[in-house]
């Protein structure tokens, strides 16, 4: 066997060896991470230099002139609104109530696993097929037409596991503890759910539903076919008309109008990620002012 | 202590009637045994609990005593995996076959092991079970939460803070909390599983003083893991151990070694649990 | 008795308890019935993902049944749905597109998502980690048609001048914007899979003298590997079904690609850029939610195994 010196010696160059490596792997992730988080900053960062220009009350608040070529976004951005606000009309109370079962009353069992696996399978079919299916089911079968309804049913079914995920967490933070006391004292689940854990989740709730009018306000393959247009000059009146919306008005303006000026689609750009970007922020400023906020 | 509180209860009345005649049975428990899955928390325990007595349950832990409260409370409905056979009478009620548990579970107060106060103001903690009953007129309520806060040794220190959060009050002041709240029920049947876990000994003291005065009142069953506890305050003890109803008796008999089974002596005595 | 639920209840009365014990009260029926609207809600997300299934398969299941040859569907590159006397649908060209897209998005995605989740979860701490969680999230936000954009006004030029080749809408260019769309759901993935590692395991490995990395590397990149799996599977998902952003960056020609600065089409951008000219009901509408069914049968697959494989490590 060895000495205790020489223990000691190798013991102490391979730590010598192994804290440089140690350096060169952190530096090597470190690196890796910063390459991907960087694009968004230049993206960003290409988006107002090129666009910022062209922002401006007038942009916004204008309609498209000269077959969309200059002019503002003003019939797109009010067609995302209605898109948005209809959508959420449908998907939030299903969201809540779904997420309610899943937290509340759902066992642990084969069942809830289903519906799980649903709601996985749900944010994961692609985007085309969930336009094929609005196309298919909404337009035509139960006959909406191409109509901001059916486009936006289609939008909330595609977007709703985003508000029942984050539903289900903030529901789950609330300690058992609390529904057991309630429970204890004769309320029923309902009650329970009414006067203790919904007050205590409601703005973690409010997180999930900011965070996906985000995501419904840049989806724009499921509204194509199913209600919104490339171009119309009529702001919507109700939810049978059709509609412009921003995101489809960007993906018109990149590719399908020729000569327009260089900087309207990245003014629409950065108008829609705009949007999207402080929805997003929003929801995260919350939940971090949230996690800071505790009542128990 | 609580002597200046003002008792205004209609229970009297009834309380007279009752006093000199033989003990009303509060809860006849027949063959009960609880499991859960494969596991049984509980055996075939036979046991009654007399009108206002404080029926005191000791024994080492995962002896059952609080499955037995769960099963009491009809809580075994909300607990997964959780089977309940055997007979529960409450106040001569089949507690097995009812059509609102709700109901049932409003007439039992319970105080947890760990004190909860519900996120909510100290004011709508104790008002949440009257306005659950449909109590909405705030003076009601106020007279409600004065008094149960008073009874449960509270009132004093958080009458000018009502509006605090109860959840975070200190462990003490959210156990006393949790006792008033389950006043507010006005209970016919009190349960308190192990409540001086998390409190210092000078507010169990005044618990305990708050527990016999409420005895003249409701029923109280005490679940306690310190037998010097159950000395103190029960009338009748039963010992649990391994999931079995071993002994059942007067209290200071268990302790003066009139027991059946030497487990008891052996518990009471402090060689095991 | 009626009053029996009054504030001046009688603590003892006994004949009332036996009656408000079987009483259903309306609490009792606002419960119930709240049980049943959210039972109804709860299924909602099973009854979505068959609807979707069933309508899909409704319109494009004529296709299948009249005109599909599996031969010629899968295994020839021949795709011209619109002409008028022979029109011809081969799949295989714009598989290959998705594929090879995908296939570069991964090359891209997965080293980078899987340091950056390993920086975040064992590297960083305070401040750094939060800011990289955050910026990891706003990568996740941007549209996909804002993606698409970037492709084809930022990358496309950029990739002209730096290779030196005729059109920068190509596999490389998608597969780049691919990457990074699909990375941070690889990203949050992995990193909750690290993070579920117990720290104890950490704590037993550096009291025996490892380092970071060695932790990392022997202890809990082995314990994290189904949820690494895992996470890796939902951004093969992700983007093999990403749709606007294909559309806007491959250059849409029918083709399969020899390199990767070959414009190529995909399954997905072929649905999105050629249902608004079909006749509903027609062979080329029908053929094309035929390859919606293959696109959700797909991502179902998926999603399944992606699902399956994460809550085994959970389980075990």
């Amino acid at each position: 066997m060895t000495t205790d010196n020489s223990v000691m010696f190798q013991a102490s160059s391979l730590n010598r060896r192994n804290e440089k490596v140690q350096g060169l792997y952190r530096i090597l992730f470190g690196l890796m991470t910063l390459m991907l988080v960087t694009p968004v900053l230049l993206i960003l960062g290409t988006l107002v230099a090129k666009g910022g220009g062209v922002i401006s009350w007038e942009f916004l608040f204008t309609p498209p002139t000269d077959g969309m070529r200059t002019g503002g976004v003003l019939p797109a951005l009010i067609g995302t609104v209605w898109l948005v606000m209809t959508a959420l009309l449908l998907s939030v109370p299903i969201g809540i109530f779904a997420a309610i079962y899943l937290s509340e009353y759902a066992g642990d069992n084969w069942f809830t696993r289903t519906i799980n696996l649903a709601i996985i399978n749900l944010a994961g079919v692609p985007s085309i097929v969930h336009a094929l299916f609005g196309l298919g089911a909404f337009v035509l079968f139960f006959g909406f037409g191409t109509s901001i309804l059916a486009a936006s049913l289609t939008l909330a079914v595609m977007t709703m596991p985003v508000v029942i995920v984050s539903t289900r967490e903030s529901l789950q933070a609330v300690p058992q503890a609390f529904r057991e006391a309630c429970w204890n004292m004769g309320a029923t689940r309902w009650q329970t759910i009414r006067r203790v854990v919904l007050p205590n989740s409601v703005t973690g709730i409010l997180t999930g539903v900011i965070l996906e009018v985000s995501r419904t306000a840049g989806e724009t393959a499921p509204i194509m076919f199913t209600g919104a247009v490339f171009f119309t000059p009529f702001l919507p009146q109700s939810v049978l008309d059709q509609t412009m919306a921003l995101s489809l008005h960007l993906f018109v303006a990149a590719t399908q109008v020729p000569g327009i000026a260089e900087e309207v689609p990245y003014g629409i750009a950065l108008v829609l990620i705009g949007l999207v970007l402080t929805m997003n922020s929003a929801s995260i400023a919350f939940r971090m002012w949230l996690r800071g906020k505790k009542k128990w | 202590m609580v002597s200046q509180s003002t008792i205004e209860r209609p229970a009297a009345a009834a309380d007279v009637q009752t006093r000199g005649a033989a003990p009303r049975i509060k809860l006849a428990v027949k063959d009960l045994t609880i499991s859960y899955g494969k596991a049984v928390a509980l055996k075939e325990v036979n046991l009654e609990v007399r009108e206002h007595e404080i029926f005191g349950i000791i024994g080492p832990a995962n002896a059952g005593k609080t499955s037995f409260l769960k099963a009491l409370n009809r809580m075994d409905v909300f607990t997964p995996g959780m089977r309940v056979n055997g007979d529960i009478e409450f106040n001569g009620r089949d507690t097995r076959h009812l059509n609102n548990i709700y109901a049932l579970r409003s007439r039992i107060g319970v105080v947890f092991p760990l004190p909860v106060g519900l996120p909510m103001t100290v004011y709508d903690n104790v008002a949440l079970s009257p306005r659950w009953r449909g109590i909405t007129n705030k003076a009601d309520l106020d007279v409600i939460v004065q008094r149960c806060l008073t009874r449960a040794a509270l009132w004093d220190e958080v009458k000018d803070r009502l509006d605090a959060l109860g959840s975070l009050l200190s462990g003490g002041q959210q156990q006393r909390l949790t006792i008033a709240r389950a006043l507010s029920q006005e209970p016919d049947l009190l349960m308190l599983d192990e409540f001086s876990i998390a409190v210092d000994p000078v507010t169990t003291m005044r618990i305990e003083d708050v527990l016999k005065e409420l005895r003249k009142e409701v029923t109280i069953i005490l679940v306690t893991n310190l037998v010097q506890q159950a000395r103190r305050l029960a009338d009748r003890t039963a010992f649990f151990l391994n999931s079995e109803c071993v002994e059942i008796g007067v209290t200071e008999d268990l302790f003066t070694g009139e027991v059946k089974d030497r487990r008891t002596r052996d518990y009471v005595e402090g060689r095991f649990g | 008795m009626a009053n029996s639920t009054t504030a001046s209840r009688a603590p003892m009365a006994a004949a009332g308890d036996a009656d408000s014990f079987d009483r259903r009260n309306v609490d009792w029926y606002v419960d119930k019935l709240v049980q049943v609207l959210v039972f109804i809600c709860g299924i909602s997300a099973i009854i979505f993902v068959l609807g979707i299934f069933v309508f899909v398969t409704k319109e494009g299941i004529g296709f299948v049944f009249q005109h599909l040859d599996f031969k010629e569907f899968f295994l020839t590159p021949y795709w011209f749905p619109s002409d008028a006397d022979d029109p011809e649908y081969g799949i295989l060209a714009l598989m290959a597109g998705t594929a090879s897209v995908t296939g570069l998005a991964m090359l891209v995605a997965i080293p980078f998502s899987l340091g950056a989740a390993i920086y975040i979860a064992e590297f960083a701490t305070g401040k750094t980690r939060e800011v990289l969680k955050v910026l990891v999230e706003l990568l996740a936000a941007i549209p996909s048609v804002v993606w698409g954009f970037i492709g084809l006004v930022i990358m496309n030029p950029l990739i002209i001048k730096w290779f030196d080749v005729p059109v920068g809408l190509c596999v490389l260019n998608a597969g780049i914007i691919l990457g990074l769309m699909a990375a941070p759901i690889m990203t949050s993935i992995a990193e909750d899979a690290l993070k579920a590692v117990p720290d104890r395991y950490r704590e037993a490995a550096e009291a025996m003298g490892a380092t970071r990395w060695q932790v990392t590397y022997k202890v809990v990149l082995p314990a994290a590997k189904n949820g690494l799996l895992g996470g890796v599977l939902l951004g093969v998902g992700r983007g093999f079904g990403e749709t606007m952003a294909v559309l806007m960056a491959t250059g849409h020609a029918v083709n399969i690609p020899d390199s990767i600065f070959d414009s190529v089409r995909a399954l997905t951008a072929t649905i999105a850029a050629e249902l608004g000219e079909t006749v509903v009901g027609g062979e080329h509408y029908q053929v094309l939610f035929t390859i919606g069914i293959l696109l959700f049968l797909v991502t179902f697959v998926v999603n399944l195994s992606a699902d399956l494989i994460v809550r085994g490590i959970r389980k075990g």
